[in-house]
């Protein structure tokens, strides 16, 4: 019995032991990348978060054209950020038609989605996928945080700087999500990482947060010549400031048209920017070298690849008519098509070098059926080409994914922003003068220069301007033309040319999984 | 007449020496069973001289070299009870006879996880199926020996695919994102269940041959032992060894020959019916674009396949040395054609034994390396969409000479249009998919007795379990596939590798006491997993780069355990077991990583009390009952608590200035993961009729889980993902199994076994959200689209993957109304909230029946499988049967033949997921039939011949008007068909 005892206790402190030195083999670690704490105690490592901040915007995953995706559910090239921003914001209006027959692309261009279409929720799950990631880096990199970690004073400069191009891209996020949703949920750098059920902030004061963050980083921001290409300048920050202060009345019922100015003016008086000599560069392979792009979404063939952003809007606009060879690409994929209404806004034609559709005698305006119409349906636009303004293609080897740069804020849409403010605080000549500038570029001589100008006239140039770049519904909506019948278009409402929407549709609706599992949200009336 | 006194003399003076000089006797006979077959193997032990024989072919056994005196003879064999005697030695004895079956294996020692206990002892729900009682016919995975036989136990192919393997449920699955696969353990060794890259089943690397029994741990004081794997329930395979007794050699061949066919074709318009939907439905320019082909696609992709299988087994002993060695090789085509499995096994088996047995030592290895060459099964999907108007060739030799959609003008003319559907044909001639994958499953126990107190023993187990594949992917230039980017190459390579220790000692007095029989076990266990995956580049066949590396994989886990278990027996009468179990998981963060799981269950042997003791109708009667928890941990990600950040490759990343940085981006992640916990309770009865010719069992069972792990959608802003795995909900299984075994002939010349099995089991969501919350709806899942739209949900109160679904109209003729459905708040709109909860597609009954016939030297029997109450969603009619379906942006295909019935136009997202398409899946399935005759040594007296013919899925009957109503998860998108299989087998025992 006693040698039993001896034997049970000699074999607990064995296994004792044993477990001792084996139980620290449980605190197992990836062999593949970083603890968090790891690559923040580095200062090098964090111009790479930041580059994937910026990249939230291109790239859809950690490997390009797809693999590793960011945001699970929906095909990955359908998730990238510009692609289905564009989705919302062109496919539903006068400007685009698309003719697949994927599962709620229809539901788009009829502006019949629902709370469950997978495009409303892959922009809201992008945009909430971006704004996380910048609020821990914003924690990061902030002054105490930084004295912990013992970074030296040159270090804590460029991290601040960081910080400052951190918080406009989270407001830029954040600027889509009020534009798009109205009420969205809040989180910024003190909210926690886990379990919690964020507050819903409403439309009014999300305005008044974004203009305080923008304020605030305002003269931190490098400015435009100092900026290296790609990352966020003043000026980018004064082009989101205008914006907004524009659609000041649809975001909190209060117009701000002279704070347009003011910053409109801020812009201009850089002297930075010029607009192109020739209106297709901006849109073309080499468009990094265009000094009219003030922010832009950067997409490589090489190095940025994916099959949203520019390759999107280039492939999917290829119809069998095009030859992909003449846009730098190796194939089409026969989407995308625009509406007479847009087509016929162009009453000069081919004098006007944004006259960019496709059409052969064969091909008929009109857009009989909207899904799978024939090869012969309605125009095509060929605006954005993977080809250089010396007709060489991009840099991608099989010609699969496009170098083009997506611009994001450009001077063009300055100019008519501080027309179109001008006009409504009742100053004609600063508006006819801008509109005209774009209107002289456009044509490449004056004989085109308008004698004045009218509201309508600025939203028809802004139409023909700046369409296919994310901005048509929210021009539109700010005339009231989206939603109700005033402007009608193939397929609005579901008919062929177009009929009466009801006005809730002026927002999205918040997605259902986010209204189900959040309590605090309020979904958008009408859904 | 000489001659014969001159023998007469001889055989007197062999007599007279061999009494008088070696006084050495010999015991000898025969031993038959109640039919009067021989026995074979039986092991005749003479205690005190430590002698012994095992019945050869012919049930003769032969003991030599016996001194004269008083023995304790045992006889003793797997299915048959053994026979004690005592008996005197004198002379050469010859001495026969006969043993009765053992139906119940009362005093079988069945493995139950770190040790072995007798079937009477068990306490919990344990389950034993030995090589007899297997499946037979063509069979490539372990599971498939056991499908049907088990109540509780729910085996279901996961397709036809050679190799694809099943899915295995015991008693519900308790998870819905973590595996709900039990945990399978081989000698000892616990298997990782995790894929293996290029291999269409981990499990298709064991060779089902080498494989001499299945017990099945069933309930939470079985499982328990195994702490935070066993929620899901444990089977645990033992192989064959060599023979313990004598050294004499035994060697079985198999061979068995296949044919396999296709049992059923999926069902898309015929090219008639194809043409007269164009020309009534279709534009000017579609009806233009008919061909004048009668294609039938399937036809051209499936074929009839061969199977061919050879197992070679040598077993016997060298001195003190059993062994087993065996070889096997299977060439298994697949239905698709150039599908193929070539699989090569070897496999050694030593259990010697020294110091006078008290050290034993068990050694298994088992290697196994298969190639395949997997045909495209996306010709599948091509099948069921080419046009079949359209002819297979095009008559022109580019793209391989199969017939594709080509760019009729522009720039592109003549090339294939990328985004069109490809010809089924030619996907199947045009890839080579091919992959090596080698595994080697081995472990050593060394298990010592010890000298001074031989109740006394400790185990120390070492095992491995290594698997390495590599594969590659290859298209040719000419394939219109990849022809834009010029064919294409990939390759890919995996290691894995799980190793284990475990340290146990074990006190029982079973052999000597009568009354009180103890058995305790205490032990100590650290097994860790490693998986390496490096990333390759994909390239053309000029040798470009399409795509650099990806993100390579490098992963580990660990589990750390110690374990304890005791079973008191008084009397043989009443049984008591407790266990414990404490493990340490590396998945889990510091806080969350350790679980303590106990459980205590008891048996009362009814039939042993003096009241039923002489009992001539009830035989045996146990009762039983149990309670325990357990865990599962199994979850697919091996850090999830740990905010990591990974590494952008080099094409993601961002350009700034005329630089371009790698991006760094962070993973989701939840620190307070922690694994589900399963606490179940048992109760049981198992019964013997009519001297256990009528014997069985009845359970009933409830578990409980809790801390479900579920990958929801994360609430927005919370999380550096949209979707999170992390502890969510509860739910619960409920059931009933029942067992019944008649043995209804058993004479001479026949005998007649049937069994029968049936289980209920009801599932039940009982908690759902992290944050909780009444009015959510759910969780959805079940996708069917691709585009987020799905056909199931996991809502309170319901059974998992409960379908959710839009309730169709139907006009008066009873046919579906096309995009109209129920509007059940009269809101004007049909959104989410009009969605009606239906079945699921787990039936709430399913059942096993067994039947073997043996007539003289013939035999023959039938497995058959029922289920009832479970739902299967017609997904490939939904989606694919309406015309505009068909409409593809690239080129116009087929669609389902359902659209004759439907006339369904147009594909809204209501309609994707749309009550109509979904059907009840009941179905009885007759797994195999086989006859047999059993030559014995008719054709020569050195080797014994069996020879059988099996059918394999001999018949389906189900209302289910899709190709085959047994689809995992539900929901049908055409699976690789399961064949019927032809088989001739043959068995020879030298």
């Amino acid at each position: 019995m006693k040698f039993l005892k001896n034997t049970f206790y000699f074999l607990t402190i064995i296994s004792f032991t044993i477990s001792i030195s084996c139980s620290k083999r449980l605190d197992l670690e990836p062999a593949i990348g970083l603890s968090s704490i790891d690559v923040y105690k580095d200062a090098d490592n964090y111009v790479n978060v930041l580059a994937k901040l910026y990249a939230g915007m291109s790239l859809s995953g950690l490997h390009g054209p797809s693999g590793n995706p960011d945001i699970a559910g929906i095909d990955e090239g359908f998730s990238q950020y510009i692609r289905v921003l564009w989705n919302l914001q062109d496919l539903p209006t006068d400007n685009a038609i698309c003719r697949w027959n994927d599962v709620g692309i229809p539901e788009m261009c009829k502006m019949e989605w629902s709370a469950d279409n997978s495009f409303v929720k892959a922009m809201y799950s992008r945009i909430y996928y971006q704004i996380p990631i910048a609020n821990v880096f914003i924690k990061e990199t902030s002054d105490e945080s930084m004295s912990e970690k013992g970074f030296s004073n040159e270090e804590q400069e460029e991290l601040r700087m960081y910080r400052a191009e951190a918080r406009f891209l989270r407001a830029l996020s954040y600027y889509h999500a009020m534009d798009l949703f109205g009420n969205v949920p809040f989180v910024d750098e003190t909210s926690p990482i886990g379990v919690f059920l964020p507050e819903q902030i409403q439309r009014a004061d999300l305005f008044s947060w974004i203009e305080s963050e923008l304020k605030a980083i305002e003269n931190i921001l490098m400015t435009a010549s100092a900026a290296p290409y790609g990352r966020a300048s003043q000026s980018a920050c004064h082009a989101l400031l205008a914006k907004m202060f524009l659609n000041a009345e649809v975001y909190t019922g209060t117009e701000k048209n002279q704070d347009c100015i003011t910053y409109s003016q801020k812009i201009i008086d850089n002297g930075s920017f010029s607009l192109d000599d020739q209106y297709a560069h901006v849109f073309m392979a080499d468009n990094h070298t265009s000094p009219e792009i003030i922010f832009p979404v950067v997409f490589d063939g090489q190095y940025t690849q994916t099959w949203g952003g520019t390759t999107f809007l280039i492939c999917a606009s290829i119809g069998s008519l095009m030859d992909a060879s003449d846009y730098g690409m190796n194939n089409g994929w026969n989407g995308l098509r625009t509406t007479p209404t847009f087509v016929n806004t162009f009453s000069d034609s081919s004098l006007d070098s944004r006259w960019m559709f496709q059409a052969d005698s064969n091909q008929t305006l009109e857009i009989d059926i909207l899904t799978n119409c024939p090869d012969t349906s309605g125009y095509l636009i060929g605006k954005f080409s993977n080809l250089d303004q010396n007709g060489n293609p991009g840099s991608h080897a099989q010609l699969q994914h496009a170098d083009a740069d997506f611009p994001m804020f450009r001077l063009a849409d300055v100019y008519l922003m501080i027309a179109e403010a001008s006009l409504r605080n009742g100053d004609q000549a600063t508006a006819l003068t801008y509109v005209n500038m774009v209107r002289e570029r456009a044509y490449g001589n004056t004989n085109f220069n308008l004698s004045s100008v009218s509201l309508d006239d600025i939203l028809e140039e802004r139409g023909k301007e700046l369409f296919w770049e994310c901005t048509r519904r929210t021009d539109l909506i700010r005339f009231n033309k989206f939603t109700g019948s005033d402007l009608l278009w193939s397929f609005k409402g579901g008919e062929i040319n177009g009929a009466d929407v009801p006005q809730y549709r002026d927002l999205y609706p918040l997605p259902t999984y986010d209204i189900v599992n959040n309590i605090n949200l309020v979904q958008n009336s009408g859904y | 007449m000489y001659l014969r006194h001159i023998n007469k003399l001889i055989l007197l003076t062999i007599v007279l020496f061999s009494e008088n000089i070696y006084s050495q006797y010999s015991l000898s006979g025969k031993i038959i069973d109640n039919s009067g077959e021989p026995v074979i193997g039986a092991s005749v032990f003479l205690k005190e001289s430590s002698s012994g024989s095992s019945s050869d072919i012919n049930g003769q056994y032969s003991i030599q070299n016996i001194e004269k005196g008083n023995y304790n003879l045992t006889i003793s064999v797997v299915g048959f009870k053994t026979i004690s005697e005592s008996l005197t030695i004198q002379s050469n004895t010859v001495k026969d006879f006969t043993m009765t079956e053992d139906a119940l294996l009362l005093n079988e020692a069945v493995v139950i996880g770190y040790g072995t206990a007798r079937t009477k002892d068990i306490t919990g729900s344990a389950v034993l199926i030995s090589d007899k009682d297997f499946n037979k016919g063509s069979v490539t995975t372990p599971e498939q020996l056991i499908m049907g036989k088990i109540p509780g136990v729910k085996i279901n192919s996961n397709n036809g695919a050679p190799g694809s393997g099943s899915r295995i449920r015991i008693r519900g699955g308790t998870s819905i994102n973590a595996s709900n696969d039990p945990l399978i353990v081989i000698d000892g060794v616990p298997l990782d269940n995790g894929g293996i890259d290029g291999a269409a089943n981990p499990l298709n690397l064991i060779n089902p041959n080498d494989i001499a029994s299945f017990v099945v741990l069933k309930d939470a004081s079985a499982t328990a032992i195994y702490g935070s794997r066993g929620a899901n329930g444990v089977i645990l395979i033992t192989t064959k060894r060599g023979n313990g007794v004598d050294n004499k050699l035994k060697v079985q061949f198999t061979t068995n020959n296949s044919l396999s066919t296709i049992a059923k074709y999926a069902t898309p318009l015929t090219a008639d019916q194809y043409r007269d939907v164009i020309n009534e439905f279709g534009t000017a320019n579609q009806i233009d674009e008919l061909g004048d082909s009668s294609t039938d696609w399937q036809k051209q992709i499936y074929r009839n396949a061969y199977i061919n299988e050879n197992n070679l087994s040598i077993s016997g002993g060298i001195k003190n040395l059993p062994y087993r060695f065996s070889f096997g090789s299977k060439h298994e085509e697949g239905l698709l054609k150039r599908h193929k499995l070539d699989r090569y096994s070897a496999s050694l088996n030593l259990s010697p034994s020294f110091l006078d047995d008290h050290l034993k030592l068990d050694v298994n290895t088992r290697y196994v390396q298969t190639d395949n060459f997997f045909a495209d099964q996306s010709a599948i999907w091509s099948a069921n969409g080419f046009d079949p108007t359209l002819p297979v060739y095009s008559g022109d030799t580019s793209y391989g000479g199969y017939y594709e959609f080509l760019y009729s003008a522009g720039g592109q003319a003549g090339n294939p249009i990328p985004l069109a559907i490809r010809n089924p044909l030619g996907l199947i001639m045009q890839k080579d998919d091919i992959s090596n994958v080698s595994r080697f499953i081995g472990n050593a126990k060394l298990t010592y007795k010890a000298h001074f107190m031989p109740e006394l023993k400790a185990v120390i187990n070492v095992g491995t379990d290594v698997a390495s594949s590599n594969g590659s992917v290859t298209i040719p230039i000419q394939a219109a596939s990849s022809f834009q980017q010029g064919g294409y190459f990939s390759e890919y390579k995996m290691d894995k590798s799980n190793q284990l220790i475990d340290g146990f000692l074990n006190y029982s007095n079973s052999e000597k006491a009568k009354k009180h029989r103890i058995d305790v076990t205490t032990g100590y266990s650290f097994q860790e997993w490693s998986t390496l995956r490096p990333a390759y580049a994909k390239f053309n066949i000029a040798g470009d780069t399409l795509n650099p590396p990806g993100i390579p994989t490098d992963t580990k886990n660990a589990l750390l355990s110690f374990y304890g278990r005791s079973i008191y027996s008084f009397n043989d009468k009443y049984v008591v077991t407790a266990t414990l179990r404490r493990d340490g998981s590396s998945r889990f963060s510091p806080e969350s990583r350790w679980g303590v799981f106990p459980s205590f269950s008891a048996a009362w042997i009814i039939s042993e009390e003096s009241f039923l003791k002489n009992s001539e109708l009830l035989t045996y009667l146990k009762a039983r009952g149990g309670y325990g928890v357990t865990g599962q941990q199994d979850i697919y990600a091996d850090y999830p608590y740990i905010a990591n950040y990974q590494q952008g490759s080099v094409t993601a990343q961002y350009l700034f200035g005329n630089q371009y940085f790698t991006t760094l981006r962070p993973d989701g992640y939840d620190y307070s993961i922690q694994w589900e916990t399963t606490s179940s309770t048992n109760l049981g009865l198992d019964f013997g009729i009519l001297n256990d010719r009528i014997s069985g069992s009845f359970d009933y069972y409830k578990k409980e889980t809790s801390d479900l792990l579920a990958t929801v959608p994360v609430v927005a802003g919370t999380n550096f993902t949209n979707q999170l795995l992390t502890n969510v909900g509860s739910m619960t299984n409920e059931g009933v199994e029942m067992n019944l075994n008649f043995g209804l002939i058993n004479s001479n010349s026949t005998k007649l076994d049937l069994g029968l099995n049936g289980t209920y089991n009801k599932n039940l969501i009982t908690g759902l959200t992290a944050v909780p919350d009444t009015s959510s709806i759910g969780i959805q899942v079940g996708d069917v689209g691709g585009f987020g739209n799905t056909a199931q949900i996991h809502t309170v109160g319901y059974s998992t993957f409960t379908y959710f679904l839009y309730e169709a109209n139907y006009d008066s003729d009873g046919n579906p109304i096309e995009d109209q459905f129920t509007d059940f708040n009269n809101d004007s709109i049909v959104n989410i909230d009009d969605r009606v909860r239906s079945g699921n597609p787990n039936p709430k009954w399913f059942f096993g029946l067994n039947l073997n016939l043996e007539h003289k030297r013939w035999y023959t029997g039938f497995s058959m499988r029922a289920e009832v109450g479970g739902y299967v969603y017609n997904n490939v009619a939904a989606q694919s049967g309406n015309f505009q379906s068909g409409n593809s942006t690239f080129n116009t295909g087929n669609i389902h033949s359902s659209f004759l019935e439907t006339e369904f136009l147009g594909k809204s997202f209501e309609q994707s997921v749309n009550s109509y398409y979904l059907e009840k899946s009941d179905f009885l399935r007759m797994d195999y039939f086989t006859l047999g005759y059993n030559f014995g040594n008719q054709l020569s007296d050195k080797f014994r011949m069996n020879a059988a013919l099996v059918i394999n899925n001999v018949f389906v009957l189900s209302n289910y008007s899709g190709m085959d109503p047994e689809v995992v998860g539900g929901i049908d998108n055409t699976i690789y068909p399961r064949p019927r299989i032809f088989s001739l087998n043959l068995t020879f025992d030298f």
